[in-house]
């Protein structure tokens, strides 16, 4: 495609780029095949990085290193190493702007990502997220069990990734009961109770996916217990690492879930902290797969070229959303691999994708990891 | 339905005065509207006016005028 001339006054780009942005958010968010999907999204991208290069500074000089590094068009889409939020605050926004700094997951050992959010991006956020899990939720706020402990949201020194993950979750369901008590043993009067009171009509269940697994799964098998919530909806997220150990992966995890509970849909997503909204959502196939206003990118973990189809490599996450910090391209440290194009059986367009792990030797991080009292390291083909 | 049940509901669930609670009161222009209050604030409006709001509701209930609007949708009149 031509490169559109993009004029690089700020006002100017920064209303061209919510027209392109508004008009790409009315279109079906599993829907798009990934030819459109290209010529819709990277001309919202390109007008991002333009933005950023206006606005941050620090943005401006790695995309002209990078560009004088040569032998790439002008308008390549650069990305940023997850790991630069961790040092640097990377902001496109003036200091009486700032609505919100998110921290992404980090114990006391680790340095957090530092997120500058303003109200537009924040806003964003939510409509995004809000688009995408309509998609597997419906509009309808469902009674929802959460797979935590109360005193995860309540205690403000607790206050994590784990918190912010519940309470942007916690917008989708009402008459919100928490299954496990403060010290992560299940509340099974709790649980009882929403099971007799829900178990005919769809529910929502939240968690992440280690907790599921560890205080939810496990003790409900350790106690011989099983629940019926036949029209359930389980989504979790937050990484695999810990159950990779364990030698849980997907299809155990699923089976576990519906023996134990009835729950027959049970959707992962992946995201992160420095791309809150545009979550990649698991298909009824069990694979990911990028919504309308986000994509993703496979990268050989060595000279960082495009992967192919099959082919495992590094996870480059796009997103359309943020407009406050120069985080709308980057390269995680998450090894995953491309399964096709616009030909998954669940029917959802553009890529699917699965994560495999964490690539070897970086910082433990992850939103569930901050329950981690022992934690086995990585091991390259434990998956 | 009064505009009095309207205010009442943002007065109990975001713990502001009832001369606070006008059209023009924005989500996130008080520290007391925040998105912990905001959830306060629908279960409140569905308590007061036995109804159900959804997803698109939430979203996009960023004003009193608005949350007006929305419970228009609703056959509620708070006027």
């Amino acid at each position: 495609m031509t490169t559109p001339i993009i004029p690089a006054s700020d006002p100017l780009l920064l209303s061209e780029y919510l027209t392109a942005f508004d008009a790409l958010m009315a279109e079906s968010v599993f829907g798009l095949e990934q030819t459109d999907k290209n010529l819709r999204l990277l001309p919202i991208l390109r007008g991002l990085q333009q933005l950023h290069s206006l606005r941050c500074s620090e943005f401006e000089s790695i995309v002209g290193a990078y560009q004088a590094a040569g032998g790439q068009p002008s308008d390549t889409v650069v990305y940023l190493a997850v790991r630069l939020f961790k040092l640097l605050e990377l902001k496109s926004i003036s200091p009486d702007q700032v609505f919100k700094v998110l921290q992404s997951s980090g114990t006391t050992a680790q340095t957090p990502a530092r997120i500058i959010l303003d109200k537009p991006t924040s806003q964003r956020q939510s409509k995004v997220l809000v688009a995408i899990l309509q998609q597997v939720l419906g509009k309808q706020r469902l009674p929802m069990l959460i797979i935590d402990a109360p005193s995860t949201v309540r205690d403000p020194s607790k206050f994590n990734a784990r918190a912010a993950g519940i309470q942007g979750l916690a917008f989708f369901g009402r008459d919100h009961t928490y299954a496990l008590n403060d010290d992560m043993s299940p509340n099974w009067s709790e649980i009882h109770g929403f099971c007799d009171k829900y178990a005919e009509q769809p529910v929502l269940l939240f968690g992440f996916t280690f907790m599921v697994w560890q205080y939810w799964l496990s003790a409900l098998n350790h106690a011989g217990k099983f629940i019926h919530l036949p029209h359930g909806v389980l989504l979790h997220s937050g990484g695999w690492k810990k159950l990779e150990a364990q030698r849980v992966d997907n299809a155990t995890f699923k089976q576990t879930v519906e023996s134990l509970t009835g729950v027959k849909r049970c959707h992962n997503f992946y995201g992160m902290a420095e791309q809150v909204g545009s979550i990649f959502m698991e298909c009824s196939e069990g694979y990911l797969h990028a919504p309308h206003v986000a994509d993703v990118i496979v990268r050989d973990p060595v000279d960082l070229s495009m992967a192919g189809v099959g082919e495992q490599g590094l996870l480059q996450v796009l997103s359309g959303v943020p407009t406050s910090y120069p985080g709308h391209s980057i390269l995680t440290e998450d090894l995953g691999v491309l399964h096709g194009e616009d030909d998954c059986r669940c029917g959802w367009k553009g890529k699917y994708f699965s994560v495999l792990g964490r690539l070897p030797k970086t910082e433990m991080r992850g939103c569930s990891d901050t329950h981690a009292p022992a934690v086995k390291p990585y091991r390259p083909g434990a998956v | 339905m009064s505009e009095s049940q309207l205010t009442q509901a943002f007065v109990t669930a975001l713990g502001i005065s009832a001369e606070q609670v006008t059209d023009e009161l924005t989500y996130n222009e008080i520290d007391a509207w925040d998105s912990t209050a905001h959830m306060i604030l629908i279960a409140e409006l569905e308590d007061t006016f036995d109804i159900m709001l959804d997803t698109d509701d939430i979203i996009d209930m960023s004003s009193v005028a608005k949350a007006k609007q929305i419970l228009h949708k609703y056959q509620v009149n708070p006027e």
